[in-house]
């Protein structure tokens, strides 16, 4: 059972009270876009051992949509931050980073930002 | 039948008393929390201040609860809601809002006595032990499989949840505080 704190409403939210919404910060290809591009956000999604940022929201609460930093091997959580961020906030990164030397240079979002 | 009522004031004994109550004027009102014209309003149509994170107001009959960082639900006497729309919509006209009036969306609830926390505990997924609920805090969560939003007042919970699942909240209350039931958590 995970226990996860919304970041909207600060509650320490039992799983049984969100809705899962799978992996965070995909950049929507739309218009335009190649059709790789498009398929890639359509269908293809990471699936790691270890840590990983997926969205959450507080279906049964605030309604509000978070992103989740958590170890999918351990369930450890690292921490919860709103969703209108389009990269994890330093103290998530510094979490992680704490716990799992050289994970954060992993995640699919911080290319391109090393 | 009132239509401010769904199960016609059902009501079952047990470890709680929970009985179905009026549903009294309920509006949605969604919009900037931290916009002063929006407190304003607040304050002229319910004569609360904004509740703060997770908080619920009161004064009088009316109360103002915080539903979420861009939602408040507004209780009023059913009489006057039409004139809190009124007066919502002339004082938030210049700005990004939405008020509905949510009465007969939703059935309303009271539980009461002395197992009132153990019942709502065996149905809610939320730490109801005395110190950690008191008056004052609006929980917005699950009962079961259905939300449902409740706070305390005048020595029990007033549970608030969509209309068309009134029965189903009702049976899972009544079931919780069925006699012969007790935990004995929170004694």
């Amino acid at each position: 059972m995970l226990l996860l704190t919304c970041p909207h409403c600060g509650i320490d939210a039992d799983e049984t009270e969100l809705s899962p919404g799978g992996e965070a910060h995909l950049t929507r290809h739309g218009p335009g876009a190649t059709d790789e591009d498009v398929e890639a956000y359509l269908f293809l999604r990471d699936n790691p051992r270890g840590v990983h940022l997926e969205r959450w929201r507080h279906a049964n609460g605030c309604g509000k949509w978070f992103v989740a930093a958590r170890c999918t091997v351990t369930l450890e959580v690292f921490g919860t931050y709103p969703a209108q961020t389009a990269r994890p906030p330093q103290h998530v990164l510094d979490a992680i980073e704490a716990k799992r030397p050289g994970a954060t240079r992993k995640l699919p979002v911080m290319e391109g930002a090393r | 039948m009132s239509d401010a009522m769904v199960l016609d004031g059902a009501r079952a004994e047990g470890l709680a008393t929970v009985r179905e109550v009026p549903a009294p004027g309920l509006i949605a009102l969604k919009g900037d929390l931290g916009a002063p014209a929006l407190a304003d309003a607040v304050r002229a149509v319910t004569g609360c201040a904004v509740p703060g994170l997770r908080r619920i107001e009161a004064a009088g009959a009316a109360r103002a609860g915080w539903m979420a960082p861009d939602e408040l639900l507004l209780v009023a006497p059913r009489e006057a809601v039409p004139g809190a729309l009124s007066t919502l919509e002339a004082r938030l006209a210049a700005a990004h809002h939405l008020a509905a009036d949510v009465s007969d969306m939703r059935a309303v609830f009271r539980l009461e006595g002395q197992g009132a926390r153990e019942v709502l505990a065996k149905l809610a997924p939320v730490d109801l032990a005395p110190g950690a609920f008191e008056p004052g805090e609006l929980r917005r969560t699950r009962l079961a499989q259905v939300p449902a939003a409740f706070w305390m007042e005048q020595g029990g919970f007033t549970l608030v949840c969509f209309r068309s699942v009134a029965r189903y909240a009702f049976d899972l209350l009544a079931g919780a505080a069925a006699p012969g039931g007790e935990v004995g958590h929170f004694a």
